[in-house]
């Protein structure tokens, strides 16, 4: 099992110090040149979106996943078939929702028709091909992965304690605050380092939802591997992008023992 | 003690999709009373206490407070406390951060001092720091009773406080607290299913039975002079004869008056019951002192004096 898991990470960063083949492959000799391109401000300002962008879809799933997990929480006899709700898009394909997401986005997708045939508008909006679309996409696409870990602490916190809180003279918006976020602090963590990850590594999404203007640091890795033939940049990137992932799970986990 | 009125319920009736809880109950406590809500689990004294709080709405009947209908207020709104049958505390709060919690919402009352002053009353003083899951039982009690008297309530509503407590604790625990609502005044509206405690704790008990009020009266009245065959019951053991109760205290084992023969003895440290059977088939228990060397077979006379009978 170790084994599996190392393996493909350790091919990755024998490549990332290698110089690349005339057709694609690597050849010695060995170089940190491929970590030194990094620096550069192309490249830079890609890595750079990439995180706003994950950060801005995981503050989103956490503001649309966190009513929806208390909802789910409080409903009963009805939680599995809402859970069920939650996970069914992952019983098709993620490529064929993001396409999906195209249909209803584009020109001559459901959204302009309508509007167009009510006459709301004249001409389409530019609903996809941005950094909202993309943001749409992801959204869509982690909500289920934030809202599972929020309803799983959300379920196990006592009645009682809201009970006590508002008997103690907290309005429902003082308990939400100093009572239901500080208990489900550690669902909050794990959901936001789910939607968080893949967010920032996603290259299917902005590829298709974003065209051409939306490069993520998932879309350069893609082409180095692709289209550019630079295998040892597209190592080396993956291996920048797996630092900042790691970087940002032990942020999140010392601010939240800090907060606790 | 013919005090002003605190608390009053006007007809209250609760009922839930199944069941009826609370029927037409109507009562009133006097302020500054230790008063008990005395009856088995289900009779409907919880959800008194839950809507005395706030968190049931009664479906009829009102809820008054101080002279005003409290039925619309939100528990937020209501100068009642509760000290949860769990506690409730909360596990990410200090003992120092659950005893400010409340008053926090109270406009002009942050006060360190009292927050210090309420733990020592409790005796908490140096466990202000504590999380709840690093104390004792007894401590966490005393920290959701701090919880609540910092707050100066109108009246506190204790939800069986004791029950989660060993035994040998919450005897020791009674005690304490009777003598901490003597010394606060405040009214303690406290619910329990335990006759000792209601007996030894209140000033005035009212007992319930599936939904209703029994009788509401003196630990005294309650016991001597219960007003219901459910009430002589539940507050103690009793015998039927002929219509008449008496109780197993009041019976002496003598040579003359009924005759009957032992059925089971038990010994019991400071007395012994002794179980009997009359001729005509009734059962009859008597309390017989620590020594006495009754045998089971064994033919005695029993007797007991007139002033001890309860007529019902």
């Amino acid at each position: 099992m170790a084994v599996t898991m190392l393996a493909p990470l350790a091919i990755i960063l024998v490549y990332s110090f290698l110089t690349r083949g005339a057709y694609g492959g690597v050849e010695p000799p060995s170089t940190i040149e491929n970590y030194m391109r990094l620096r550069d401000p192309v490249y830079a300002a890609i890595i750079f979106r990439s995180l706003w962008i994950a950060a801005v879809a995981t503050a989103l799933c956490l503001i649309l996943g966190f009513p929806l997990a208390l909802f789910i929480a409080r409903s009963g006899n009805r939680k599995n078939l809402y859970l069920g709700l939650v996970i069914l898009p992952f019983w098709t394909s993620f490529l064929i929702r993001t396409y999906a997401w195209m249909f209803i986005l584009r020109d001559t997708g459901i959204v302009n028709s309508v509007l167009q045939s009510l006459g709301v508008i004249r001409e389409p909006l530019p609903l996809l091909y941005n950094n909202g679309a993309v943001i749409l996409g992801l959204v869509y696409g982690f909500l289920p992965f934030m809202v599972l870990p929020l309803y799983a602490t959300l379920e196990r916190l006592d009645p009682s304690l809201l009970e006590a809180a508002a008997d103690l003279g907290a309005r429902p918006r003082d308990t939400l605050v100093r009572v239901i976020l500080p208990l489900c602090a550690p669902g909050i963590r794990a959901g936001a380092i789910l939607t968080f990850v893949p967010c920032l590594g996603t290259y299917l999404t902005s590829d298709l939802l974003g065209g051409s203007k939306t490069v993520l640091i998932g879309n350069l890795v893609q082409n180095q591997f692709t289209a550019s033939r630079d295998w040892p940049f597209g190592a080396a990137l993956s291996l920048a992008l797996m630092a900042i992932a790691i970087g940002v799970l032990f942020t999140v986990r010392r601010r939240g023992e800090e907060l606790l | 003690m013919a005090s002003e009125t605190v608390l009053e319920l006007r007809q209250v009736s609760k009922a839930f999709a199944t069941h009826r809880a609370v029927a037409d109950v109507s009562l009133q406590i006097p302020r500054g009373a230790f008063f008990s809500l005395l009856g088995p689990s289900g009779c409907g004294k919880t959800t008194i206490l839950r809507m005395i709080a706030g968190f049931e709405n009664p479906t009829s009947g009102e809820v008054w407070l101080n002279g005003e209908c409290i039925n619309a207020l939100p528990p937020y709104q209501r100068n009642v406390n509760t000290v949860f049958q769990g506690y409730a505390l909360f596990p990410h709060l200090t003992v120092q951060g659950n005893v400010e919690f409340g008053l926090r919402h109270k406009k002009g009352s942050d006060d360190i001092n009292r927050v210090n002053d309420v733990l020592k009353q409790v005796r908490l003083e140096g466990k202000s720091s504590r999380r709840p899951s690093e104390l004792s039982g007894g401590e966490r009690q005393r920290v959701a009773l701090a919880r609540a008297i910092v707050l100066q309530p109108d009246v506190l509503l204790l939800d069986e406080p004791l029950s989660a407590l060993d035994p040998q604790l919450r005897k020791q625990v009674r005690s304490e607290l009777r003598d901490l609502q003597r010394r606060l005044g405040v009214t303690f509206l406290f619910v329990t299913h335990d006759q000792e405690e209601a007996l030894s704790m209140s000033d005035q008990i009212a007992v319930m039975n599936s939904g209703s009020l029994e009788q509401v009266g003196t630990p005294r009245e309650i016991y001597a002079q219960p007003r219901s065959r459910f009430v002589a019951d539940f507050l103690g053991a009793m015998n039927w004869i002929d219509g008449i109760g008496v109780r197993p205290e009041a019976v002496t084992i003598t040579t003359q008056g009924r005759k009957a023969f032992v059925i089971g003895v038990t010994y019991l440290g400071s007395f012994c019951r002794i179980e009997m059977k009359l001729e005509s088939g009734e059962t009859f228990a008597a309390q017989a002192p620590p020594g006495s060397s009754y045998t089971t077979g064994q033919a005695v006379c029993f007797t007991w004096n007139r002033e001890d009978e309860i007529h019902l």
